[in-house]
């Protein structure tokens, strides 16, 4: 081959995706800050500013953080700038990491959204964050749950009903630990906790048991799971926790402060000032990453999402892979739904998960089937969720509707252009026949 | 001193099938022992009875003198046996070093993989057999050649000493299977014990101790290459005599029918598959594509026929512009498409042998008449079909399916060549049948080539390459690298440019070389 490369070729090979691609990209960062231009900073009045509060009640106050006080009109010309400049660069010269700056205009353009929507107010940003952490966990427990299951190639759309038959669980029996044995709260909420936990095994067992001994179809397996949860705890909680109150109450688990980490300003306290839970998903985050990336187990499971019959000739027993995988899925998603009880709200209520499993697959998917990918991307969610909701707060002159779809719109365009084509393992979903 | 291994009547029943037939098998240590069978002979279904993945219906398995049971594949590996299968068994996601642990893994603290111990075995086996490899690559990017050595090594870190290989010459290029004969050789003198399983004549005189041949199940008898020749191997192999060449006319080439303009397609993944080809086939001439499976041919017939889309280039059939064309324009030009997976793209397996011999005409007349069907016409003309192309089956309302993969491929060229066809385009026409057919299927080929069909001919099998084609084209990494007249070509020469050479530049393209440290 003797043709020189284009200008565009050698763009793109710097940053080693397509030349469409490297176009696509670059019209994209212009284009954010021409809507920087337009949408926010010709809104915006000479002499405004937009105040960012960086504390929120918490064990921090004793040391706050002065507000982030920036003059609107300036700092939104500035980001449109910032954005057009890098645009021009990408089409001129290319970025070695094309999608980190695709990262990177997407965090300027809701930085500039969010000075727009504060110009003349306060907007707490530190109890955003906070905010957006609690409602990502549930979200991030099921996207975990995923993963632990679609490794070994088993498909878990059972994850929305294992939460819900969790959070039931959790309710019931922590509730009749506090109010009807008497237990101190200690000791009933991890009971709840661990009875939750047997729930969630039991429903991951069944799924196993549908896909994997009887290769049931395992999207049908998965929704007969959703729909026998609804049913169940429909039925259990208007028949039982909608007549005995005290049934109906356990209580939530309070936020612990990490030593000394908690204090670092702004982040620390939305991330090291949490209850226990949540730094329970922590630790299962990285625990979970560490299994299968680095142990006999993980690498087990990996081999057997990936071609099961080449585990089976090693002598590797795929089904016993699949059966504790696909259990320990249904553990972690019941936690999930034990967190949306203890972790945060106290109280069950009728189909109370709305959809945040099924969130939690898509964030598996934006996430890679990693860990910490499917944490990343629940977190986004878990912003978006909170970012929406504190916009209504704010009153801003869009559409209650818009409001509500823009930040999931958002999401999915980002995540597709940052993340890229995700590869699910190869067997991903293929009950494995003997021969 | 008892055998290594001895297998005594094993009988193996599939439905509808005797695949092994009271088999008796003795491997001595230390030799490379050749089964040799057609497709459908029953070898694969033996070695996996002997690797625990099938149980027999009868028949004892003896080690070392030692009556043994084998249940499952852990069993066989605990008894020393280890198997490169047919379709290799590695997982292409993970690294030479992951793949060949896996199963086995060492770890360190009780808990954690220890990849460090078992590359540096790796490397060690990797020295004393002449096996290179690099423990960090990560399989995917190994070309075939090199994947089959990680499947070696597998072996060979479990300490396995009887070395099944199932048809390992499959997917290599001549030179691959000449370093693989070196390996094996070494293996064998290193005290290793070796079935070597294939259906090509060729190999197992070059490096067989001992030969023995399957027949529909049975063994028909045990040899040594020093009593035997390829003929009388072929003869035992099929049952008959056989014709190990085809004879054919000079060509007497035409008017150009395909001409194919820098090509260039994408492949499943995105990648690019067929990199700017260019070539033409003329009425009256085989051009023949040679390449070892997986350099594009697939993408390239598949972008040809209309099943793919262009990503940049042009095509056009007798001066008719077919660039991106949908298939029914592109087969209305008198195209016939003879599909690499005849299964999935050739055939509805549902449906009975009549319809299938209709599916690229039905729409037509004589066979549609205002929007209905016509069954008497298909039933009657499916009939003829089936005796003139001498389709064995049981009625033609049969479901194609239950038939025999060369009536299957009868099938297909019946249909394909009952209309006026102008250019044939035949993808790996003859895998997986046995040789009668084959040889029926070149001839039926070659006489449409001397009716003034122009035929593209795309096999990784060289000798058919070069027995059928006028012209021959390799294809190595989605590039033509070069195109050679059929009567000047030698194998070293095809061989050489398959694995990416060209005798002029005398160095080896990259990408086979990765994966060698
Ligand atoms: N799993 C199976 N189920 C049914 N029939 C099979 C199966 N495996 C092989 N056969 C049949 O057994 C016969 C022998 O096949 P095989 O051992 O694969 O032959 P070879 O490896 O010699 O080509 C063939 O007729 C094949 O169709
Ligand atoms: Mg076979």
């Amino acid at each position: 081959m003797s043709v020189s490369p284009s200008t565009w070729e050698r763009i793109a090979a710097r940053g080693g995706i397509s030349p469409r691609k490297a176009r696509t990209h670059g019209l994209i960062f212009i284009g954010a800050g021409l809507l920087i231009y337009l949408l926010f900073a010709r809104a915006a009045a000479i002499g405004e500013t937009s105040t960012f509060v960086l504390n929120f009640g918490g064990a921090a106050e004793t040391a706050p953080v002065p507000d982030l006080v920036l003059p609107t009109a300036p700092t939104l010309y500035a980001l449109a700038l910032v954005c057009a400049f890098l645009g021009g660069w990408q089409l001129a010269r290319g970025f070695r990491r094309p999608n980190l700056a695709l990262g990177v205009i997407t965090g300027l353009f809701i930085w500039a959204f969010l000075t727009w929507a504060s110009r003349g107010q306060s907007f707490n940003l530190t109890g955003m964050l906070n905010s957006a952490l609690l409602r990502a966990v549930p979200i991030a427990l099921a996207a975990l749950s995923g993963v632990i299951c679609e490794r070994c190639a088993v498909i878990n759309i059972g994850i929305e009903g294992m939460m819900l038959t969790g959070a039931f669980t959790a309710t019931l029996t922590a509730s009749l630990a506090l109010n009807l044995w008497g237990w101190p709260s200690w000791a009933s909420m991890p009971f709840g906790l661990i009875c939750a936990l047997v729930a969630g095994a039991w429903m991951g067992l069944l799924l196993a048991i549908l896909a994997v001994r009887f290769k049931v179809n395992q999207i049908i397996a998965g929704t007969a799971i959703n729909i026998l949860s609804v049913g169940i705890t429909s039925f259990l909680s208007a028949r039982i926790l909608a007549h005995f109150q005290q049934l109906n109450n356990t209580g939530t688990l309070q936020p612990v402060p990490i030593p000394l980490l908690y204090r670092i300003p702004v982040i620390g306290p939305v991330i090291f000032e949490q209850n226990l839970l949540v730094y329970l998903l922590y630790i299962l985050l990285v625990v979970t990453h560490i299994v299968l990336f680095h142990t006999r187990w993980g690498l087990r499971t990996r081999a057997v999402g990936e071609h099961p019959r080449a585990a089976d000739t090693l002598g590797i027993n795929v089904f016993r892979v699949r059966y504790v995988n696909v259990t320990i899925g249904g553990m972690v998603a019941a936690l999930g739904g034990a967190f949306l009880i203890l972790g945060s709200v106290g109280r069950f209520d009728e189909l109370m998960t709305a959809g945040k499993g099924f969130i939690g697959l898509a964030a598996m998917i934006f996430g890679k089937w990693m860990p910490f990918g499917a944490f990343g991307a629940a977190l986004i969610f878990g912003f978006a969720d909170a970012l929406q909701t504190k916009l209504a707060i704010l009153e801003v002159p869009i559409p209650s509707q818009f409001l509500l779809m823009a930040p999931y719109l958002m999401t999915i365009i980002i995540l597709a252009g940052v993340v890229g084509e995700a590869v699910p393992p190869a067997a991903d979903g293929q009950p494995y026949e003997k021969q | 001193m008892p055998p290594v291994l001895e297998l005594r009547g094993i009988t193996k029943a599939f439905p509808g099938v005797l695949a092994n037939d009271h088999i008796h098998l003795t491997l001595e240590e230390g030799e490379v022992h050749a089964l040799l069978g057609e497709n459908g002979a029953g070898k694969t279904t033996l070695m996996n009875i002997l690797y625990g993945l099938y149980s027999p219906d009868e028949g004892e398995i003896f080690i070392r003198g030692r009556r043994v049971e084998i249940r499952e594949p852990g069993d066989a590996i605990a008894l020393g046996i280890g198997m490169v299968h047919q379709h290799f068994m590695l997982v292409p996601v993970l690294t030479v070093t992951e793949n060949v642990m896996l199963g086995v893994e060492s770890v360190k603290h009780g808990f954690f993989l220890d990849r460090t111990s078992a590359a540096r075995r790796i490397r060690e086996i990797s020295r004393q057999y002449g096996l290179q490899i690099d423990p960090d690559a990560l399989v995917k990017t190994l070309p075939v050649g090199v994947q089959q050595r990680v499947e070696i090594i597998k072996l060979l870190y479990r300490q396995a000493d009887i070395l099944i290989m199932d048809e390992p010459t499959a997917v290599l290029t001549p030179q691959e299977v000449e370093e693989l004969f070196k390996v094996i050789r070494s293996l064998a003198d290193q005290g290793k014990s070796i079935i070597f399983i294939t259906h090509k004549l060729k190999e197992v005189m070059a490096i067989a101790d001992r030969i023995t041949v399957l027949r529909n199940g049975r063994v028909v008898g045990t040899t040594t290459p020093s009593q035997t020749t390829e003929e009388q191997l072929a003869s035992m192999m099929v049952g008959r005599e056989v014709l190990l060449r085809v004879n054919k006319k000079p060509a007497n080439p035409g008017e150009t029918v395909l001409e194919v303009q820098n090509l260039e397609v994408l492949d499943d993944r995105g990648n690019l598959a067929v990199r700017g080809v260019s070539f033409e086939v003329r009425a009256g001439e085989v051009l023949g594509i040679a390449g070892v499976q997986g350099n594009g041919q697939t993408e390239l017939v598949q972008a040809l026929t209309g099943l793919r889309p262009l990503l940049g280039g042009r095509v056009r059939i007798l001066g008719g512009e077919v660039t991106s064309a949908p298939p029914r324009r592109i087969l209305e030009r008198g195209v016939a498409h003879v599909p690499e997976d005849r299964q999935r793209d050739g055939l509805v397996l549902s449906f009975p042998v009549a319809d299938n011999l209709v599916l690229n005409t039905y729409y037509l007349p004589p066979f549609a008449r205002a929007g209905t069907l016509q069954q008497e016409v298909i039933l009657t003309t499916a009939e003829q079909r089936a005796r003139e192309f001498d389709i064995r089956t049981p009625s033609i309302l049969t479901p194609v399916a239950h038939l025999s993969g060369g009536n299957q491929q009868k099938v297909i060229i019946a249909r394909e060549f009952s209309r006026p066809i102008r250019l044939l385009i035949a993808a790996q026409p003859t895998r997986g049948l046995d040789v009668g057919s084959i040889e029926y299927i070149h001839q039926r080929i070659l006489a449409k080539r001397d009716e003034g069909c122009a035929v593209l001919l795309v096999s990784p099998e060289l000798d058919e390459v070069m027995s059928l084609s006028d012209r021959i084209a390799v294809m190595y990494e989605g590039r033509l690298m070069d195109i050679l007249p059929a009567d000047q070509a030698t194998r070293e020469e095809i061989g050489l440019l398959m694995a990416g050479v060209k005798k002029s530049e005398n160095h080896k393209d990259t990408k086979t070389q990765r994966g060698i440290n």
